[in-house]
């Protein structure tokens, strides 16, 4: 069985820590940074990125373009 | 079996992106604001229709006043409610350009009521997206014709009052009765299953302007979180349980 296995890169310097991304994915993969960007937001980040699932739910929701996502299939050796 | 996160990040996996129509501006928009999804929404939809050099936005008097700094298409700004009235002459004039307008509710359903109503019961044919947040957002969350029965804003503190206030207005449903609308639908953009169906609902106005139907009216309930006084998470939740059930999603008209 294929297994997926996605990623994705937050620009963290445009990021506002709006949360919306966090909220939208199926997986748990997001969270805010305890630090702070230039602007003063705590930034999206990937906190469980073996989670990820390239499904660019985040990507989807968030308002200022920040998120880029990629996503493979494995082939799984049984 | 596992695989290194520097594996995925390759550009032959790539599965979604920032549009190219987007430049490279910080959006002025809150954190969290719905304008900025939409915005980015139309740049993805005018990119895979191929019509960047054929397009021309007329962007409104709101927070979404400097929307022409961020989607590389053709522009005019309208004065406040104006945007239906800019739209149409730009349309008469060059029929084979694609046009669209891009309002708030305190612009489209409040000021510009008239030019909203008489733009779409001549049928002119361009796409109009209406932003209904409930408040006027721009100048500091005051109570628009939108504002929901009780819902509070800086000019009705405990709540609007219909004895009062009078009552809220459905543009969208107004505007579908209208023999000039040929796709009258309602969208929200604060879950990934919306901002995609919102997204088909955009390429289908499009092509309905391609093919001379008249006007493509597309409300996006929104949520303004500086406004509402909640976070962006809290506002979606908020505007599912008080906003969805006055202004349900979906179709009103197709022909
Ligand atoms: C002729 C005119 N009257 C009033 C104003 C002040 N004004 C600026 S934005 C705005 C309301 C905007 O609200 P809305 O259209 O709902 O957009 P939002 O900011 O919520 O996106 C008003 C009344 C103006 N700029 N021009
Ligand atoms: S949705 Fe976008 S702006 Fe908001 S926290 Fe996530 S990456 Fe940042
Ligand atoms: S792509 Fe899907 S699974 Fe991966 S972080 Fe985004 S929402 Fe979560």
């Amino acid at each position: 069985m294929a297994k997926i296995r996605g990623a994705i890169v937050v620009d963290n310097v445009t990021c506002k820590g709006c949360s919306l991304c966090v909220a939208s994915c199926p997986t748990d993969v997001i969270r805010l940074a305890d630090e702070v960007n230039a602007k003063g937001y705590n930034y999206a980040y990937m906190h469980q990125p073996e989670a990820c699932i390239g499904c660019a739910n985040c990507a989807m929701v968030c308002p200022d373009s920040c998120i880029t996502v990629y996503k493979v299939k494995l082939a799984e050796t049984v | 079996m596992s695989i290194d996160i520097k594996d995925i990040i390759k550009p032959e996996n790539l599965v979604y992106q920032k549009s190219s129509l987007l430049t490279d501006r910080v959006m002025h928009y809150c954190p969290g604001c719905t304008h900025g999804v939409v915005n980015r929404v139309i740049a993805e939809v005018i990119e895979e229709l191929g019509i960047q050099e054929d397009t021309i936005g007329v962007a409104p008097v709101g927070c979404s006043v400097l929307m022409y700094n961020y989607i590389e298409v053709d522009w005019h700004e309208a004065a406040h409610g104006r945007a239906p009235a800019v739209g149409t002459g730009i349309k008469r004039l060059m029929p084979n350009k694609y046009v669209f307008t891009y309002q708030g509710d305190g612009d489209l359903a409040a000021i510009g009521t008239a030019e909203t109503i008489h733009a779409c019961n001549r049928g002119e044919n361009m796409v109009m997206v209406f932003i209904n947040n409930g408040i006027y957002g721009m100048t500091g969350g005051q109570m628009a014709p939108t504002t929901l029965q009780g819902m509070k804003a800086s000019t009705c503190p405990f709540g609007r009052d219909i004895e009062r206030d009078g009552n809220p207005l459905r543009m969208t449903e107004i505007v579908a009765t209208l023999p000039g609308t040929c796709y009258v639908t309602r969208h929200a953009a604060h879950t990934a299953a919306a901002v995609r169906k919102l997204k088909k609902a955009l390429l289908k106005a499009f092509d309905n302007q391609k093919n001379n139907k008249g006007t493509s009216f597309i409300e996006v309930v929104s949520t303004c979180n500086s406004g509402w006084k909640m976070t962006p998470v809290q506002s979606n939740k908020w505007m599912e349980a008080h906003m969805f059930p006055f202004y349900p999603l979906g179709d009103i008209k197709d022909v």
